[in-house]
């Protein structure tokens, strides 16, 4: 396989960020009571990560290894003021039901995850293409857990009323619990799929919550240096 | 006094910020394998954020709102935790070695843990002065120890247990923490 065409393979289904990761939990969690609301944050986040691992791949000879994660940081924090900005003019309804989220983008697992675990290692153009396939294996996990919820929580799919009338929705689905619980589900009928074929290890959860460090390798690992 | 206490009981129970705000997840799900590293870090978390919140209030009062300079608060916000975190790690070690050992290694997790950044921007958007975003600051990072404490406490039940083998891992985690939010979801009933 081409090594580009690989980077998207990788984030979007080997190495998603969501679902075998376990990064990026806040706003997958939070954003997901709609749809829509999944896609948006998907995209948004995306768009950052494109050209946070850009940035970050053009100036990897450039940053001194010592101050690598706040200049990260700062990197990261511009491109999200400016993403919320353009959200807040041009999309002002996602903005309102983003709120919080949108600038807690800068605090992202995914984002810094990439930062220091592939962009500043590889060329820009192979650092696109992972943001590339990190951000669509986001937006897809995003927009997967918030169709399951506004499905069985309203009984709609992108705002269009699917179930019929006769049928109450469950609205504990777009509470809160019902992040953790549809989460929860999705994760368990990876695994038994995972198990059946036996391509690969159970999910588990972060990596001591490191989210600079919490990489592929370090899952493997089974365990992280704190300091 | 009375909404000072109101906004703590708000920040610990009804809104609390994992089982409600979903911030600090990571961390919620990664750190709570132990009770005992689960408490030190719901130990770090409420000194980083009470003073994290004390020192973002101060700079959005006198330093960003008088300039206009609102859209830059998530930069400067980030920045100044970073920095907070790394001065309050090199206090620690020169004055109390004791308290670093304990907390010592969660410190530097705390950066990257959005709760912290949620509450000092939450504090800003709800229009808290001084006083009310260290109290609003205190309250969240004492929800945050709560439910790290609880979850660290039923995972170490569920270890001992039999669990139909798709759900081990991140899923039997997960739904526990859906319960415990259902249970949290009582609070809401609160009225003062």
């Amino acid at each position: 396989m081409n090594k580009y065409v690989e980077r998207l393979y990788n984030g979007v289904v080997k190495e998603n960020p969501t679902l075998i990761l376990m990064l990026g939990m806040c706003p997958t969690l939070a954003v997901s009571t709609r749809a829509m609301n999944g896609i948006g944050m998907g995209l948004s986040t995306m768009a950052v990560l494109i050209l946070s691992n850009l940035v970050i791949s053009l100036l990897r000879k450039v940053i001194p290894d010592e101050v690598r994660l706040p200049a990260y940081i700062v990197v990261v924090a511009s491109l999200v003021t400016v993403t919320e900005l353009l959200i807040e003019a041009y999309l002002p309804s996602l903005y309102e039901a983003l709120g919080i989220y949108i600038p807690l983008i800068v605090v992202n697992c995914i984002i810094l995850g990439r930062a220091e675990a592939y962009a500043n290692k590889h060329t820009p153009l192979l650092s696109v293409m992972d943001g590339i396939g990190m951000g669509i294996g986001f937006t897809l996990a995003l927009t997967l857990a918030g169709l399951i919820r506004e499905l069985l929580g309203n009984g709609t799919a992108f705002g269009a009323q699917v179930l019929p009338s006769g049928i109450d929705p469950i609205g504990i689905f777009v509470q809160p619990p019902g992040a953790f619980l549809v989460l929860a589900l999705i994760i368990a009928v990876m695994n038994a799929i995972g198990i059946k074929s036996r391509q690969r290890d159970l999910v588990d959860v972060g990596c001591d919550g490191v989210c600079a460090r919490c990489t592929a390798e370090c899952k493997k690992s089974g365990e992280v240096n704190a300091k | 006094m009375k909404s000072l206490i109101l906004i703590i009981i708000t920040g610990a129970l009804i809104n609390n910020v994992v089982l409600n705000q979903f911030l600090g997840i990571c961390s919620f799900l990664g750190v709570s394998k132990q009770m005992k590293a689960s408490a030190s870090l719901g130990g770090a978390v409420i000194f980083v954020i009470t003073i994290a919140s004390a020192v973002a209030s101060l700079l959005y009062d006198y330093v960003l709102a008088p300039l206009g300079m609102d859209f830059m608060k998530t930069i400067v916000f980030i920045l100044v935790i970073a920095a907070l975190v790394q001065i309050v790690e090199m206090f620690l070690k020169k004055t109390s070695p004791g308290v670093y050992k304990a907390l010592g290694i969660y410190l530097p997790l705390i950066t990257t843990n959005c709760a912290v950044l949620g509450v000092a921007l939450t504090n800003v958007q709800d229009g808290y002065n001084f006083i009310e975003s260290v109290f609003s600051g205190f309250g969240t990072a004492v929800g945050f120890t709560l439910a790290i404490v609880l979850l660290a406490s039923i995972r170490t039940r569920i270890r001992e247990e039999d669990i139909p083998a798709p759900l081990r891992g991140a899923p039997i985690v997960l739904i526990s923490a859906a319960l415990m939010s259902i249970a949290f979801m009582g609070f809401s009933g609160l009225s003062f």
